[in-house]
């Protein structure tokens, strides 16, 4: 108990501005240089929180291995980072913290996509760079961005029509009412429609909701084949339980469930049985460089519930703008894009090889289909290897030569040249 | 689909609607309605019952000792709460709401320190029936008997006990109960913990159907505003009634229009209930009395 208090003590004391030191000798090598400044702005509590304090545990994580190995072009790595409370509002207090006062050269920041739109005008208005290291429902085609989470066609043009193939072809979305699961149903409805499919019905639940008896009769009322769940934040999570309880018995199929909240680990099986999940990463991949990452980040965060998807997007992330910075011997934006507007810039990540799409500033993904089973173990039926974000690029989104500063949906693609 | 089948699922939805609105209710309408201290961390309290009963199953408790335990704690809580706070705050209403949502915020955050982000749940109980093409959960009967329970218990107490009359007498007019002998103090400490401990139960029980993290009260805040904004003073005749008509606008809409318009209901009917009754239901149901 006492030692768990510390370590609470120790994360407590995170949760203010912080200043990773590297270990000694490196650090006096290093300390004629200026330190690289990353800002780090991510859900440290709140309703989020589950999911995004491994993310901040991944960065600093890979910060620590970077400044023991020398840092970026001999600076060190220094993080700045603010708890954002699952909170919009500090993001957007945070970000022109970090942007103004901070002088940061990139900003890592958001979970939520109401956040991320909440943010992206500030990086806009005053020049910085951002790196968000989330899954998302795609279509952010701003210069000053850079997305290393999967899209709707990695999670979705994979996952629906395996489902529909496997379950049959009417579908049910229960979806959170903002904007992520607004557009992410959105791509469902198209996919479905691609494939021959119906929507047997839609639902939209608002964040924080946490009884769920009525939409399990609607559910129930729809006779779907399959419900896609895209519920976000803890309470929304309620929802497992309560429809397991019920015996509801259907497969689902979701984008956000298990590679964020982990809920087969925070779940009594078999409450989650028969979901299925398209992630680019989590924990139980058995692959050699999945299981090294999973034990670097355990011998520095022993207590770490679990390491999930945007933890392992976070921790590349901080490899993939070393490598960028290094290339372009500046840690100036526009010195960056030219190095991406290349399109070699890749990595061999924890989940495998990734580069990032020099149209959209998206990166490429292995994806990773999981099964839960009846007692929440993971099993992966299926794996597609460098799944390509195509749709901004193919929609007519191209950084290299054009930057809206926009987000796009399929109903609202970027105008034709 | 027949009849039976649509009135039997109108009534489970209503049922559990209301025993969702009751149970989050209850305590605060002991703390709020009654004592007049406008409690923002009862939602805490809530969250302190779940995770107590949580952790008790965890450690090979049967479910309802685990719910008594976290009823227990709660409570104990609830008393130190009121002798190190509350207790110097009944004349001024309006500082309670600083320091109860001061005391809520260090609750979660010290939750979220401690214990983590989340907390393994512990599963429903009793598995599921069918009627018609519906299946349900037993467990929420079971809930909607607890929320009649509860206000059954309330009924006795504060009507038919002793310690039930010294409470309404303490808060109604404190220096004549305490000329009269009554140990004022005592009295609206141990009120304060009947309260807390209310919350605490609200917690355990909904604590196997829900997500463990230390934001989960806020999910029972509103809810158990509304209710006892619109019961008013009573605790019986107050939550009962108001749980009822809620329960119907929140199930009708919801199942109608789905959960946002249940919700813009919830709402709506607060602001009619209080713009015509501005003491709330019993304030209505008792001046007809009189």
């Amino acid at each position: 108990m006492s030692k768990s208090v510390l370590r609470g003590l120790r994360a407590a004391a995170l949760t203010g501005t912080l200043v990773l030191g590297s270990p000694l000798g490196s650090q006096l090598a290093l300390a004629a240089e200026n330190p690289i400044k990353l800002g780090v702005l991510e859900d440290q509590s709140g309703d989020f929180a589950a999911a995004t304090i491994g993310k901040v545990h991944a960065i600093q994580l890979a910060a620590e291995e970077i400044n023991k190995a020398g840092g970026i072009m001999g600076r060190p790595l220094e993080l700045v980072t603010y708890d954002t409370q699952s909170d919009n509002t500090r993001y957007q207090e945070f970000m022109r913290r970090v942007l103004q006062r901070d002088k940061v050269d990139v900003v890592f920041a958001g979970f939520s996509s109401a956040s991320r739109e909440a943010y992206r005008p500030i990086v806009d208005q005053f020049n910085g760079f951002a790196f968000y290291n989330n899954q998302y429902e795609g279509g952010v085609c701003d210069g000053h961005m850079i997305v290393t989470g999967a899209v709707p066609e990695q999670q979705f043009s994979t996952l629906i029509p395996y489902m529909m193939e496997k379950y049959g072809k009417n579908v049910y979305t229960l979806a959170a009412d903002y904007n992520f699961g607004q557009i992410s149903a959105e791509w469902v409805r198209k996919i479905v429609k691609e494939n021959g499919g119906k929507m047997a019905g839609e639902e939209f639940i608002p964040l924080g909701v946490s009884q769920f008896s009525q939409s399990i009769q609607n559910i129930q009322k729809a006779k779907p084949d399959f419900v896609v769940t895209l519920l976000v934040g803890t309470a929304q999570a309620s929802y497992y339980e309560q429809a397991a309880s019920a015996n509801v018995n259907l497969p689902m199929a979701s984008s956000v469930n298990v590679g964020q909240g982990y809920e087969h680990k925070r779940f009594k099986p078999p409450s989650l049985k028969d979901m299925y999940v398209t992630t680019n990463y989590i924990e139980e991949i058995d692959s050699p460089k999945s299981k090294a990452f999973y034990a670097k980040f355990k011998a520095k965060f022993p207590s770490e519930p679990y390491v999930n998807q945007e933890a392992e997007n976070s921790y590349l992330a901080v490899y993939l703008y070393k490598q960028m910075v290094e290339r372009a011997k500046s840690t100036k934006r526009e010195e960056i894009r030219k190095v991406i507007a290349l399109g070699d810039v890749c990595m061999d990540a924890p989940e495998g090889k990734v580069c990032i799409d020099p149209k959209s500033q998206h990166m490429s993904h292995t994806i990773y289909l999981a099964k839960v089973g009846a007692d929440h173990s993971i099993s992966f039926p299926k794996v597609w290897e460098d799944i390509k974000p195509y749709w901004l690029g193919e929609a007519g989104c191209d950084l290299t030569k054009k930057d809206p500063m926009a987000q796009y949906t399929p109903s609202n693609p970027p105008p034709k040249p | 689909m027949d009849i039976a089948t649509h009135v039997f699922s109108a009534l489970y939805q209503f049922g559990d609607a209301f025993a969702f609105l009751v149970l989050s209710a209850c305590g605060l309408a002991v703390i709020f309605g009654m004592m007049g201290v406008i409690n923002l961390a009862h939602g805490e309290f809530i969250m302190c019952g779940a995770y107590v009963t949580a952790a008790t199953v965890h450690a090979g408790l049967p479910l309802p000792l685990g719910i008594l335990a976290g009823t227990l704690v709660s409570a104990l809580v609830g008393v130190v709460v009121e002798l190190a706070v509350i207790r110097h705050l009944y004349d001024r209403p309006l500082d309670t709401i600083v320091a109860t949502w001061g005391l809520s915020l260090i609750a979660t955050q010290g939750t979220l320190i401690m214990v983590g982000s989340t907390m393994a749940g512990v599963g429903t109980p009793f598995g599921s029936f069918q009627v018609g093409d519906y299946s349900y959960s037993i467990y929420r009967i079971v809930l909607f008997c607890a929320a009649l329970g509860v206000l059954a218990a309330l009924y006795a107490l504060f009507n038919w006990t002793r310690f039930g009359v010294l409470a309404r007498a303490t808060i109604q007019v404190p220096h004549m109960a305490a000329a009269l002998g009554v140990d004022t103090r005592l009295i609206y400490s141990l009120t304060f913990a009947c309260g807390a401990g209310l919350a605490g139960l609200a917690g355990g029980l909904y604590a196997p159907t829900m997500t463990l993290v230390p934001t989960m009260g806020a999910t029972f805040i509103m809810e158990a505003f509304v209710t006892v904004v619109i019961g008013g003073a009573d605790v019986f005749l107050g939550t009962a009634p108001a749980g009822g008509v809620l329960a119907v606008v929140k199930s009708v809409m919801t199942s109608w229009q789905g959960q946002l318009f249940g919700q813009i209901g919830l709402l709506v009917a607060v602001i009619i209930v209080v713009r015509v009754l501005p003491k709330g239901i019993s304030g209505f149901v008792l001046r007809e009395r009189t």
